[in-house]
């Protein structure tokens, strides 16, 4: 394929992933919508006035970038790990295979369709925030980075998990034992100073954190961790994750006999 | 290294040589199968279910990986050069794998992209082949609510948007009524007369392999057994059965001289005509004996007796290929 030809392809995938989670916006757009919106009124508005500040800032500002991260991270992810696998239980993954697009093209289009969603949820949790506080960005392209590099990961992350995956069950038990537990235990209701020093230590090692706390100081201007470590975490693990996803579809893991 | 550039008038449309398959579990779906299929032929493989088929094009699409040998279409190897190869390639597979949930137009201009073609391109490529196939009314519909016969159509139709040279169909017409089936055969045959369009197909209706292929080969136990012309193969046949419905039932089946005759059902005789004998001697003698005949057919498709005498009977002399005619 020449490069307008790859292109078109790549577009094609990412165009037909954009119709698919807008074709069932009841099941994609609305349900973290209403979830963050409860977040907002029960923890930051009721429980949060009770609570006070949180690195000097009101309790309903500290949690807003923790849950547009945690919206970002779950959509991302579920979005490929979904699509992927409803394409490979219908079969209709043969489309893409007996095709000339390069399996890079195929992974690029899935995360990109990933990421679209995460971001498009993001954005919509962004001004669902609106109405709860007045939202001001200390760090806008950090923030902004910090963002798409956090949706890229886990959209990859969520391709793996596609490629692995036999069965339904299989696409919902990371994002309900793995990414949810964690994102909690992310700093996302909380600042890790908090916390005694050995579960500090055991924070550190949880991915989320990082890019919770980069992305609060993209908004906040404050964070436990400095913002670099994160975007060097993410810039890692996205290479290695995209390595891994790219070779096991290149060698048809889990799609062909 | 560059490749040598494939010389298109001279290379046969599909070249399979030496492919094997073991899958996982050790079971060997395929044991050295060559095959050439010639450009703008209409080629039937044909073999009973496990034979190797399914493998054999699953091989040439790449959704199946192969163990050993050699594939390569219009002379394009595709170890060598996949991409270029799977320009060549339009696949209709045996089930249906497009997303049920999608529109009609969506699928098949998705498809057009996957290839690099833009959709301002691949609109008006839509509207022909779906116009032909009379899915354009539906073109807004969601795939699901397509009848069987449609959905087979919306495959021909999603595998054509790239204009192929070569399509492979995988039973297309399972479970398809007949007049719709034979309309499908009249597309066939006009896509391969009219384009050129080189067509692999098979098929468990050998009166369909029989009407529209010239070429055939059979595959059992994962090897070519028979590789030949529809017409030599129906040559070779030495013996048909006809079926005699009669106007009453019979006490005992009744003697004529040099044929094999059996009652089949009380009042219905089976005979089998073997080559050089004539069918106005059963009727002869028949008559002679007071049975009357009201209706006559053969028991079976001329190539379904071969097939069957041929799946069942292998031949021990290892494989037997001949050249397409």
């Amino acid at each position: 394929m020449n490069a307008t030809q790859t292109l078109v392809a790549l577009w094609t995938l990412v165009i037909k992933e954009i119709k698919r989670f807008t074709r069932i916006w009841p099941q994609t757009l609305l349900p973290p919508s209403i979830t963050m919106a409860m977040y907002f009124i029960i923890f930051g508005n009721l429980i949060g006035s009770r609570i006070g500040t949180m690195d000097d800032f009101s309790y309903m500002d500290f949690i807003v970038p923790g849950l547009i991260m945690m919206a970002v991270i779950t959509n991302s992810y579920s979005n490929v790990a979904s699509s992927f696998f409803s394409n490979k239980f219908q079969r209709s993954v043969e489309e893409m295979m007996v095709s000339p697009m390069p399996s890079w093209v195929i992974l690029s289009g899935f995360v990109l369709g990933g990421m679209a969603r995460g971001l498009g949820v993001g954005a919509i949790v962004t001004v669902v925030s609106l109405f709860f506080t007045q939202l001001t960005v200390a760090h806008p392209l950090l923030t902004l980075l910090v963002v798409i590099l956090t949706s890229a990961l886990f959209s990859v992350g969520g391709f793996i998990n596609a490629l692995l995956a036999n069965k339904f069950d299989d696409v919902s038990i990371v994002p309900t034992f793995v990414l949810t537990p964690l994102t909690y235990l992310g700093g996302v209701f909380y600042s890790i100073s908090l916390l005694p020093d050995f579960w500090q230590g055991v924070s550190m090692l949880n991915p989320i954190l990082y890019m919770v706390n980069a992305f609060r100081f993209g908004i906040l201007g404050v964070s436990d961790i400095p913002a670099v470590w994160a975007l060097t975490a993410s810039l890692a693990f996205i290479t290695v994750l995209y390595t891994i996803a790219l070779i096991m579809l290149e060698r048809g893991y889990g799609i062909r006999s | 290294m560059a490749e040598p550039a494939p010389s298109p008038e001279s290379s046969p449309a599909l070249s399979i040589r030496g492919l094997t398959k073991v899958y996982g579990n050790g079971f060997h779906a395929l044991k050295g199968v060559d095959l050439d299929v010639e450009q703008g032929d209409f080629f039937a493989l044909l073999g009973p279910n496990g034979a190797g088929k399914s493998t054999t094009l699953g091989v040439v699409c790449s959704l199946v990986q192969k163990t050993a040998g050699q594939v390569s279409l219009f002379g394009i190897d595709i170890d060598r050069d996949f991409a270029r190869a799977k320009y060549q390639l339009g696949v209709v597979p045996q089930e249906f794998n497009f997303n049920q949930f999608e529109r009609v137009i969506d699928i098949v201009i998705a498809q057009a992209g996957y290839y690099g073609m833009p959709r301002r391109e691949a609109l008006p490529r839509a509207e022909k082949l779906l116009s032909d196939l009379g899915l354009w009314e539906k073109r807004y519909g969601s795939a699901r609510k397509l009848s069987g016969g449609m959905k087979r159509r919306l495959m021909i139709a999603r595998a054509l948007m790239h204009r192929p040279k070569l399509l492979i169909l995988d039973e297309p017409t399972a479970g398809v009524d007949i007049e719709l089936r034979r309309s499908m055969w009249e597309y066939m045959r006009r896509i391969n007369r009219e384009e050129g369009t080189t067509i692999i197909l098979t098929t468990h209706y050998l009166e369909e392999a029989e009407s529209l292929c010239r070429n055939i080969a059979i595959i059992n136990h994962g090897d070519i057994i028979r590789n030949t012309s529809v017409r030599s193969l129906l040559a070779e046949l030495d013996a048909e059965t006809f079926l005699l419905d009669l106007t009453r039932p019979l006490d005992a089946v009744p003697h004529i001289d040099g044929f094999e005759v059996y009652q089949s059902e009380p009042a219905q005789l089976a005979v089998v005509i073997r080559r050089g004998q004539r069918l106005n001697s059963i009727f002869e003698a028949l008559s002679r004996q007071g049975i009357e005949v009201t209706s006559m057919r053969n028991r079976a498709n001329r190539l379904e007796e071969m097939f069957v005498s041929m799946v069942n009977d292998p031949p021990t002399q290892g494989r037997q290929q001949e050249e397409s005619a």
